[in-house]
């Protein structure tokens, strides 16, 4: 009766076409995209973002010369700036970087299914049916849309500002080289993709920290201090023998685009770990919250 | 036992199945034959079955292997006090926690391996309304369909309409969640389970919270859904709030189911005791003893036992004809209240 009516696309025993699952995967994941970006919390994150390369360059711009402070990423970026403002746009990412990306990668990830549970949205989800890993790879799906907005956001905010702000012209690299401003651009897209995929795997750490609790906060707060914690032991030299093994550890090897030739070994060297972080604690999100009692 | 398709839940047994010789036990194997996913209902006619269905948390045994037996179409009261794990049951019912024993049937499917399969065909209310406080009810409801990967998006502003209209909260659709009543809140969950067409509903203590009138507009609204055919499973921790419209009742008391049957089943068993009066109580008192009823209890120029099956004419007989003076001899009816209570225990008697 009714239900055959009300699905149309159900097949016996319940299973979908696999053209309708992928729709509904979809509305889902518009449904979820639209819970995270209309929350007032993440569109405050947003601009906060978009406001560290405006502060920046307007601090550079009235202070000319005054670059102080920074690892040697930084401070390479820092001299450049004033000749270059595209450069500002790199400046960015590598200082948002540091603690407010991943402050808000923390913040985004860490609410996914605590938030969930914790309102107690979890068990009305749950029940619809929404699937448990279904919900899982919605969840991480939406954390990865943001990371990549967030990164491209603060790319496009730097780039602007920086045009506004400071002369513009071929694109003199890390190395050396001169490239034409087209490719700089070019070159600029693909360093906030590769940020977003490092942040993408602090999500999938995020996500299964997520899946241990109801208490947001304290999802976010672990999530941080794993970021930082990974930062600091990254910078101790008498343990470099676990740095490549920190998740954090490759999160700058993004300068690696900014040389001629480009440094491949080094970026597939970052994205490798990077996705070993996501299958691995991705798989862990897993296990936890497909046999987890949910008493929320 | 025949399978029989659809409602014919007359023929199951019921009353209390607890350990022993269990009726529901007859259907169990040929269950385990056919492919699940084919059959609207259980062969036995029943929308919930479980067997020895039991939840341990830590030390805490929460549900002690409780055999549910829900007859499709039926209105079933599922009563206890709190904390004698009726949500815990229900969440292991939809599937939200992992039984540590026993076997689950919804619809006929086998959870919670059929879910996916089977909770489309299911609302339920849970322990509570629980939605995002910045969306408006009908956002919500839309976050809700959105979810479910078996309805169609293109007519979900219609149902959702609808499934609020139902519940009287049309006119509040686009109000924020935050901004409800506590009664509109419980409302707005009852209107989740109704987005579409369901086979069962399941409602967890929908009254709580609730005023007398929305108590009132609640029970209207299972009436109504009943009406439909769908089977209600409601739990409450009042008998008073569901006893009006159940047709079937389950009793559970510190994680053990202590009675389940009709709601007749359950009145029949306060016709048990009479009372006889008289100015020779002992003398009564030995009579009866000696015509097999139990529990006699002797008051003040009062005899009371369990009359059992014995007809209350025989028992007047056999007084007189003991020349025991009759003063008067009735058979008290306990309220069902009274009968809850003592099923149940009084007081704060909860699990662990």
């Amino acid at each position: 009766m009714s239900t055959a009516d009300v699905t149309g696309r159900t097949l016996r025993g319940g299973a979908v076409e696999p053209l309708a699952a992928a729709r509904h995967w979809f509305r889902l994941l518009r449904s979820e995209l639209a819970l995270v970006f209309l929350r007032r919390r993440t569109i405050a994150l947003l601009a906060v973002l978009a406001a560290v390369p405006v502060l920046l360059g307007v601090v550079l711009k009235v202070s000319p010369g005054g670059g102080g402070g920074g690892g040697g990423n930084t401070l390479a970026f820092l001299n450049q700036v004033t000749g270059n403002g595209v450069f500002l746009a790199f400046l960015a990412l590598v200082v948002e970087s540091a603690l407010i990306l991943p402050l808000a990668v923390a913040v985004v990830s860490g609410d996914s299914i605590a938030g969930e549970a914790g309102r107690g949205t979890l068990r009305y989800l749950l029940t619809v049916p929404a699937g448990r890993t279904r919900l899982l790879g919605i969840k991480f799906a939406a954390t990865v849309v943001f990371c990549a907005c967030a990164c491209l956001m603060i790319a496009a905010v730097g780039a602007v500002v920086g045009v506004i702000l400071f002369p513009v012209g071929p694109v003199t690299l890390l190395s050396g080289d001169s490239v034409p401003l087209a490719e700089g651009l070019l070159r600029l897209l693909f360093v906030a993709l590769y940020l977003a995929a490092a942040m993408a795997a602090l999500g999938a750490i995020g996500l299964a920290i997520s899946t241990l609790t109801e208490h947001t906060v304290g999802a976010m707060a672990a999530i941080l201090v794993i970021a930082v914690a990974s930062q600091v032991a990254d910078s101790v030299s008498q343990i470099a023998v676990i740095h490549p093994y920190l998740p954090t550890h490759f999160w700058l090897s993004f300068d690696a685009m900014l040389r001629v030739p480009v440094a491949w070994p080094d970026l597939l060297h970052g994205l490798l770990s990077f996705a070993v972080y996501v299958v691995i604690f991705g798989s862990v999100a897993w296990a936890r919250f497909t046999t987890a009692d949910v008493t929320s | 036992m025949t399978a029989r398709p659809g409602t014919g839940h007359d023929e199951v047994s019921f009353g209390r199945v607890r350990d022993g010789e269990q009726p529901v036990d007859a259907w169990r194997p040929r269950l385990e034959s056919a492919p699940a996913a084919v059959r609207r209902t259980d062969p036995a006619g029943l929308a919930i079955a479980t067997i020895g269905l039991a939840k341990r948390f830590g030390d805490q045994l929460a549900v002690a292997g409780i055999d549910l037996a829900v007859p499709a179409g039926s209105v079933y009261g599922f009563l206890g006090p709190n904390g004698s794990g009726k949500t815990t049951t229900i969440r292991m019912l939809l599937g939200l926690i992992q039984p540590t024993d026993g076997s689950q049937r919804l619809l006929g499917v086998s959870m919670p391996a059929g879910a996916n399969a089977v909770l489309p065909r299911v609302g339920s209310l849970v322990e509570g309304p629980a939605f995002y406080p910045q969306l408006s009810g009908q956002a919500n409801l839309a976050r809700l369909d959105a979810t479910d990967r078996t309805a169609d998006p293109r007519t979900a502003p219609a149902r959702i309409d609808a499934a609020l209209d139902r519940v009287g909260l049309l006119a509040a659709a686009g109000k924020r969640y935050r901004a409800y009543s506590l009664g509109m809140k419980q409302r707005l969950a009852i209107a989740a389970g109704l987005l579409r067409p369901r086979e069962l509903v399941i409602l967890d203590e929908p009254t709580n919270g609730l005023d007398p009138q929305g108590t009132r507009e609640v029970r209207a609204l299972i009436r109504q859904i009943a009406a439909d055919g769908t089977t209600v499973f409601v739990s409450s921790h009042l008998l008073a709030e569901v006893e009006q419209i159940c047709s079937h009742v389950g009793v559970m008391r510190a994680g053990e189911l202590v009675f389940q049957g009709s709601l007749e089943e359950l009145r029949g068993r306060s016709a048990a005791r009479i009372l006889v009066r008289t100015a020779e109580p002992d003398k009564a008192a030995l009579v009866l003893t000696g015509l097999g009823l139990t529990d006699v209890s002797v008051a003040d120029r009062e005899v009371t036992a369990q009359i059992g099956a014995e007809a209350p004419e025989t028992v007047c007989e056999r007084l007189v004809h003991a020349g025991v003076p009759v003063a008067g001899l009735e058979i008290p009816r306990a309220s069902l209240e009274d009968l809850f209570v003592e099923l149940t225990g009084e007081g704060f008697d909860v699990n662990g």
